[in-house]
């Protein structure tokens, strides 16, 4: 889907979204350094290649809207939001964490920037977006719920409970399909049995938008419409954004079940790179990207070192939270 | 104002209430009480009839079909639901019909309802009720009659609540709707129109306490449910043969109240645990365990466990009868802790 007829974007929100992504961008670079250096063992699933989806769609929600994503969320989660010192102390089991080390990478639940859900279960956050939309439907307050989920998950029977029911109920949910093609280490054609997932929409009578995840203005316009149309009381949207990953399922998948060519083609069309040179020629001074860029490098070696210098949980810390009075010794 | 003749009239009602009663007095209660609880589930606006079971019966009449909402067939969907609104403040009530299907929703219940609390490290909670009917004897088979408590408390996370008569019912309910976590929350499908004395108004059961339905001195059975009524029929027909029986009610399964079930143990120094599940694997055994390791020294004999048979629930009267745990079950094993 090529972007013809582009419809542009504020500055201001272009160099969110820009700031957004490269956060994301130089975290998952510096996980992925971690991690194979041995220094982290942690299971990782890298966004690499799903930054701008992620930073373009939350640049067009609010911080106190809510989101619920999947385990490959670190993307989500962070352009949410979630200041990185505490995700990275999750993501290493201490204490200083996000959910005190006992959630995890696939666990990530950050209420104060709208994290309310991270789950490991495909699809599973689809039926709790609903109750959160619900809620706001309600409370009447406005908000609207995001949730993220992977082209797999349409496969599953959540995804169809859930998109029934947001549309008969009218709930302020965008249901965001982030299409990366393959499904652990299926390719889409070979779990799907109709051609495009958007086609799954006009089954349950739900608005569908299908959109290039990787083109940020594309991505920022369609989640502004779904947002806008969710706000004004008129129900869900079904958005398919098409993306691409490039570290496969999880780090360490050499991504043979990829083809050669449609990696490389992929990767010439990596839209970060493409991004930057958008803004360029926009007019946007270098120095002030690259003035972000050093402030993000400075937040994320100092998150990393955060986490490694941060305790793990006590052993009591297992009695409590499992009900709401603790558990006895 | 009512005239003299009408308070009379008023004063003269048998104060009793069903179980199916019990549920929208509770349920009304609660909703009454915070705009923040919702019901969700099949049916359950009066449009639709208030509930197969009629346990939600007038509710959206009184409070709206925004808080009393009809849902489809989804029973992911449901609990989802109720599990993200109970996320932001709000305390849903789920209606799964019949027990059996909270199968099609477990990873709801299990990986989320469940761990949400714990694996957000605190900040966030899931105050919802799961009502759901169950139980054999009334000719559903196989899908729609299991009794699967055992599952749900063998989930750290979740609190499974389960009454034995409308009262209890009603105070139950309405203490699972305010519990902070989620709860399990069985109704009897036999049971609905079974009636008792009615509370009063405000009437709460705090959850994870035992009564003691009976008092004795020779021997304790510990059930929940149905179980405590054959259990009380049984200690009667014992009394008659001089053995005094001591009944003790869990009315929550989990986290249950092994005080209580210790205290009366160490009394009479003789258990029989009772419960309508199948027997292997069941409630009965995590007690039966947890009394030996505690009282093994003072036990007069091994504690008893009775359960319905080792069998899907099955459809003929006559093989239904043969799987449900029986009163005369109860007799023989209590007769069997006095003869050891």
């Amino acid at each position: 889907m090529p972007s013809e007829n582009i419809k542009e974007i504020d500055r201001t929100i272009l160099i969110d979204i820009y700031r957004r992504a490269n956060l994301i961008y130089r975290a998952d670079e510096k996980f992925r350094a971690t991690i194979l250096a041995g220094e982290l063992q942690i299971i990782y699933y890298s966004p690499r290649g799903q930054e701008i989806l992620s930073a373009a769609l939350m640049a067009a929600i609010n911080q106190d809207d809510y989101l619920v994503t999947t385990y490959r969320g670190i993307h989500d989660q962070l352009a949410k939001g979630i200041p990185p010192k505490e995700l990275w102390a999750e993501f290493s089991g201490k204490a200083t964490g996000t959910c005190k080390g006992k959630g995890g990478p696939m666990h990530i639940t950050h209420p104060a920037t709208g994290v309310m859900v991270t789950t490991g279960i495909v699809g599973a956050g689809l039926p709790i977006a609903n109750g959160l939309a619900l809620a706001s439907q309600l409370e009447k307050d406005g908000k609207v719920t995001v949730v993220c989920f992977g082209d797999a998950s349409t496969n599953i029977g959540a995804f169809h409970e859930s998109l029934n029911m947001a549309q008969i109920w009218k709930l302020p949910v965008i249901f965001v399909c982030q299409n990366n093609l393959y499904g652990e280490h299926t390719p889409q054609a070979m779990s799907t049995g109709c051609k495009e997932i958007i086609d799954r929409a006009p089954g349950y009578g739900i608005r569908g938008v299908q959109v290039n995840g990787n083109d940020a203005f594309a991505m920022y316009h369609a989640a502004r419409e779904a947002v806008d149309y969710a706000r004004a009381g008129n129900g869900p949207t079904f958005i398919e954004a098409k993306t691409f990953r490039f570290f496969g399922h999880l780090l360490g998948d050499d991504s043979h079940y990829i083809p050669e060519e449609e990696m490389s083609a992929a990767k010439r069309a990596d839209p970060m790179p493409a991004f930057r040179a958008a803004l360029l020629d926009r007019q946007i001074p270098e120095a002030e990207l690259d003035a972000i860029d050093a402030d993000i490098a400075a937040q994320i070696a100092e998150a990393a070192q955060f986490a490694i210098d941060s305790d793990y949980p006590g052993e009591d810390e297992i009695r409590h939270d499992v009900l709401e009075a603790e558990i006895a010794a | 104002m009512s005239t003299e003749s009408e308070t009379v009239k008023a004063a003269a009602k048998p104060k009793r209430i069903n179980f199916t009663q019990a549920c929208v007095m509770a349920m009304d209660e609660a909703m009454a009480a915070d705009p923040r609880v919702i019901l969700l589930g099949e049916d359950i606006a009066d449009d639709q009839g208030g509930g197969v079971f009629g346990a939600t019966k007038g509710l959206s009449s009184k409070y709206g079909t925004d808080r009393v909402r009809s849902t489809p067939i989804s029973e992911q969907a449901i609990i989802g639901a109720a599990i993200g609104a109970a996320l932001v403040g709000y305390r849903p009530v789920a209606e799964i019909m019949l027990m059996n299907f909270i199968t099609v929703a477990m990873d709801q219940v299990v990986n989320h309802a469940a761990k949400l609390r714990f694996m957000s490290g605190g900040q966030t909670k899931v105050p919802i009720t799961i009502r759901m009917a169950t139980g054999a004897g009334v000719g559903f088979g196989g899908q729609h009659s299991d009794m699967l408590e055992a599952w749900f408390a063998h989930v750290p996370g979740l609190k499974v609540v389960m009454a034995s008569n409308p009262a209890d019912a009603k105070g139950l309910l309405l203490a699972c709707i305010q519990d902070e976590d989620p709860c399990l929350f069985i109704e009897n499908t036999s049971s609905y129109g079974v009636s008792g004395p009615a509370p009063e108004p405000g009437y709460i059961v705090p959850l994870g306490k035992a009564a003691v339905a009976r008092e004795g001195s020779d021997v304790t059975v510990i059930g929940y449910g149905t179980a405590v009524g054959k259990a009380l029929l049984a200690a009667k027909t014992l009394e008659a043969e001089g053995v005094s029986v001591e009944v003790v009610d869990l009315r929550t399964i989990a986290p249950y109240d092994e005080a209580a079930v210790l205290a009366s143990v160490a009394k009479t120094k003789r258990a029989v645990v009772v419960h309508e599940a199948v027997r292997n694997f069941g409630v009965g055994a995590e007690i039966s365990a947890m009394i030996h390791e505690n009282l093994f020294s003072v036990l007069h004999a091994p504690v008893e466990r009775i359960g319905s048979a080792y069998s899907p629930v099955p459809f003929s009267p006559v093989l239904e009868k043969a799987f449900l745990f029986k009163q005369e079950q109860i007799e023989a094993a209590i007769r069997k802790t006095m003869n050891h």
